[in-house]
């Protein structure tokens, strides 16, 4: 059947160029298809990369389009790497991403403990758990500061009633110390069943009987959790903590959406300081090096994660 | 069936040509880009007049001030076609004529007779002149506007309010006139309980991502002698920027913004003082011009509820205040400029202007503004005139965006974050600004 198919498409085809067709190798052809693919990732992402790393070393302004560009060597990588205002970016940053994939790991992994039991009803509250990783971050982020709002949201309320602080005092996004908090507490609710998924898929792959096993030679449930578990469930959660670390490094539109970065430059972390230099104050080479110095960071950080995942794997 | 077989030629020939005519009718029509807000739908409703005169037909362009400066400098620096005609932020003026985005309008002006004498002078200045203070025209003044403040006039006449603020304070509560009559006014009000609800002092500019917190701070620190540079010297800032005089401005603003705003307004421009005057928060609100003929009618705190002060006076009497506002210019990249400039001279019409300030446009035109029945045409009228009499504008160089992002920098981390001292902040931003005009070659 397929057969005369091909036959059939290869009768249709017309004949000077089934004639060029017929040269083609295998590789040849398999070359072919892919090459829009290719064609299509040079031009949205290599070229830019590479048109981004030849910006980084000039003092191009992308308002200034007349304006002579010169040649800055590393300049733009010293300047950055003097400023003192980009370190406290990077510090915000890493605060972040510390503190979100730490509370992220410990809730995502014991809901995901919890759901695996398989209690009554553990479908519906599954799919309950989901939801918010399903919004996108612009609802999220748009209701949360509604939440948050010292004097109408339901948040300032909550916390009121718990602990008997007036609701206008607690102003989570203009206060120095709770704004980072604030961020931190939306991201986790918004992601933690992300990684209760990953964690989930990975306590499903333990086979049954090695737990079999354990019960026969007398192992109590803490012990199969420590020996079994944990370490068999930790390829998956390394693999959640390097997604969400990539995501959480890079993170804007939650920031932008709840403080802008303020009150001040509180929680202003590196992707916001880095749209306000592009585009805000349009140094684009400036903002180009920059960009450059953070992909490698997050690529080698990566990198250096991934090695340790596969030794972890390799166990 | 030959008969029906020309009868359906003929209809399609006919939407042919039909959708031909109406596709050149197209091809003409002008397209306005300008900020989505209420003066651009008086805007809308004037050009119908245009349309009518010239059979030109105009399309328009609004993007949220959150994003206007973003996608209309993108829309610039692309050399794009989208804008005939734009109406652009008074600080964009030096970059768009350095970089070519507009059309120089001397010659236009001189051939039709349109004398920018005619206008409000601070406006010219503002919105038309590269270099300022040449006779160098990119734009025609098209929205006057400047920060004024609005207050409940309703609570100030309170009997039993007016009694214990004047056994407080010593003086009859009104409209301040100093800028520590206004403190004292806001810290009276603050956590107030008026009508079962609990209110407070004044709404003032705290926004971080744009220009807010610098159009505010600014508004304060012009009364209180902040100078951008030595008059003599141009770009020279130490000791201007950060003279003992803007440091007490600045201190002064924090002081404003920590006793006496709602709470969690640290992140607050137009949009949200707005909201904060219209729900009936605050006693006092700062805003620009353009805000109030939507407050004039509002039926919780319009009408006779509403009044409005120009920008108070500082410690040593000086009284400015910050401009706002816009100049309308033809994108050098049309093709289009003629029916543009036709829209330019339109719009410079006496009978025009007359109408776009009925419509609650701001006009420029000195026969507008200057004529006898003007001041009291609006019950904020007189207050926006006395102030446009005070303007002083943020810096309006090409390289206005980063100056503007370092203040905003420097001011919130001072006012709102409470990190540092004033003449931390001003300092830093000397630092930052001077670093600026390095790069530009200009220092």
């Amino acid at each position: 059947m397929l057969n005369r198919t091909a036959e059939n498409v290869a009768r249709a085809t017309p004949e000077p160029l089934a004639r060029k067709v017929r040269g083609i190798s295998d590789k040849g052809l398999a070359w072919l298809f892919i090459s829009p693919t290719i064609l299509l990732l040079l031009a949205i992402n290599i070229f830019p990369l590479f048109w981004a790393i030849y910006l980084s070393f000039t003092n191009f302004r992308a308002n200034r389009p007349n304006e002579v560009v010169k040649n800055l060597g590393f300049a733009n990588y010293q300047r950055i790497l003097a400023d003192k205002d980009i370190w406290i970016a990077m510090q915000t940053t890493a605060h972040f991403v510390f503190w979100t994939i730490l509370l992220q790991t410990l809730i995502g992994f014991t809901l995901a403990w919890l759901i695996d039991r398989k209690f009554r009803g553990h479908a519906f509250w599954t799919t309950l758990i989901l939801v918010p990783m399903m919004l996108s971050p612009a609802v999220v982020g748009n209701f949360w500061r509604f939440l948050y709002e010292p004097q109408i949201g339901l948040f300032a309320y909550a916390i009121s009633f718990v602990t008997g602080i007036p609701p206008t005092n607690i102003q989570m996004l203009s206060n120095v110390s709770l704004a980072p908090w604030s961020i931190i507490i939306v991201d986790t609710w918004m992601w933690t069943p992300y990684v209760m998924l990953i964690c989930l898929a990975g306590l499903r792959s333990i086979p049954e009987y090695i737990y079999e096993a354990a019960e026969v030679d007398r192992a109590s449930n803490w012990r199969q959790f420590w020996s079994i578990t944990l370490p068999m469930a930790l390829p998956f959660i390394m693999l959640a903590v390097l997604f969400r670390g990539i995501e959480n490094f890079k993170m804007f539109d939650m920031v932008n959406l709840l403080t802008g970065g303020g009150p001040g430059s509180t929680t202003e972390v590196a992707s916001i300081t880095l749209k306000r230099q592009a585009f805000e104050s349009w140094r684009t080479g400036y903002s180009s090096a920059f960009a450059i110095i953070l992909f490698v960071a997050v690529f080698g950080l990566a990198n250096i994660y991934v090695k340790a995942l596969n030794k972890v794997k390799q166990r | 069936m030959k008969s029906s077989l020309k009868l359906a030629l003929g209809l399609a020939s006919a939407i042919t040509a039909s959708t031909a005519v109406s596709n050149v009718a197209h091809a003409e029509d002008l397209t306005l880009c300008w900020a989505a807000w209420d003066p651009a739908n008086a805007l809308v409703e004037l050009s119908k007049d245009f349309t009518k005169e010239t059979g030109i037909g105009m399309k328009f362009e609004f993007v949220p001030w959150t994003n206007y400066a973003d996608r209309f400098l993108n829309e610039l620096n692309s050399h794009g076609k989208l804008c005939d005609l734009i109406i652009g932020d008074s600080q964009w003026i030096g970059g768009a004529a350095e970089n070519g985005h507009y059309v120089k309008l001397n010659d236009f002006f001189d051939k039709e007779k349109i004398s920018m004498d005619d206008f409000v002078p601070a406006t010219v200045v503002g919105y038309s002149e590269w270099p300022k203070n040449t006779p160098n025209y990119w734009a025609l003044p098209a929205m006057g506007d400047v920060v004024g403040w609005t207050y409940r006039k309703d609570w100030f006449s309170k009997p039993e309010l007016q009694k214990e603020f004047k056994e407080k304070y010593g003086w009859d509560l009104g409209p301040p006139t100093t800028f520590d009559q206004l403190k004292q006014i806001a810290e009276f009000f603050q956590k107030r309980q008026i009508d079962g609800k609990t209110v407070y002092g004044a709404s003032i500019y705290t926004e971080r991502g744009s220009e807010g917190i610098t159009m505010g701070a600014m508004d304060v620190l012009y009364s209180y002698g902040f100078q951008y540079e030595n008059p003599k010297k141009p770009y020279e800032m130490e000791g201007f920027v950060n003279s003992d005089k803007s440091v007490k401005g600045l201190e002064f603003y924090k002081a404003l913004y920590d006793c006496c705003t709602p709470p969690g307004a640290s992140n607050s421009y137009m949009g949200e003082g707005v909201d904060a005057f219209k729900s009936g928060q605050v006693a006092m609100h700062m805003n620009f011009a353009f805000t109030w003929p939507g407050l004039q009618k509002d039926e919780n705190v319009g009408g006779d509820k509403i009044g409005y002060f120009v920008n108070p006076k500082g410690p040593d009497g000086d009284q400015f205040a910050q401009l706002g506002g816009q100049g309308i210019s033809v994108v050098s990249y049309s093709d289009k400029q003629e029916s543009a400039l036709k829209y330019i001279k339109w719009f410079a019409n006496k009978d025009v202007q007359a109408k776009w300030w009925s419509l609650g446009g701001y006009s420029c035109l000195n026969a507008v503004v200057k004529d006898p029945k003007f001041p009291a045409s609006q019950p904020y009228a007189q207050t926006f005139l006395d102030s446009m009499a005070i303007v002083k504008d943020f810096w309006a160089e090409p390289s206005y965006a980063p100056l503007l992002q370092a203040s905003q920098k420097r001011f919130h981390d001072y006012v709102v974050a409470g990190q540092g001292s004033a003449k931390d902040a001003l300092d830093g931003l000397v630092k930052d600004w001077t670093q600026v005009f390095q790069d530009d070659g200009k220092m």
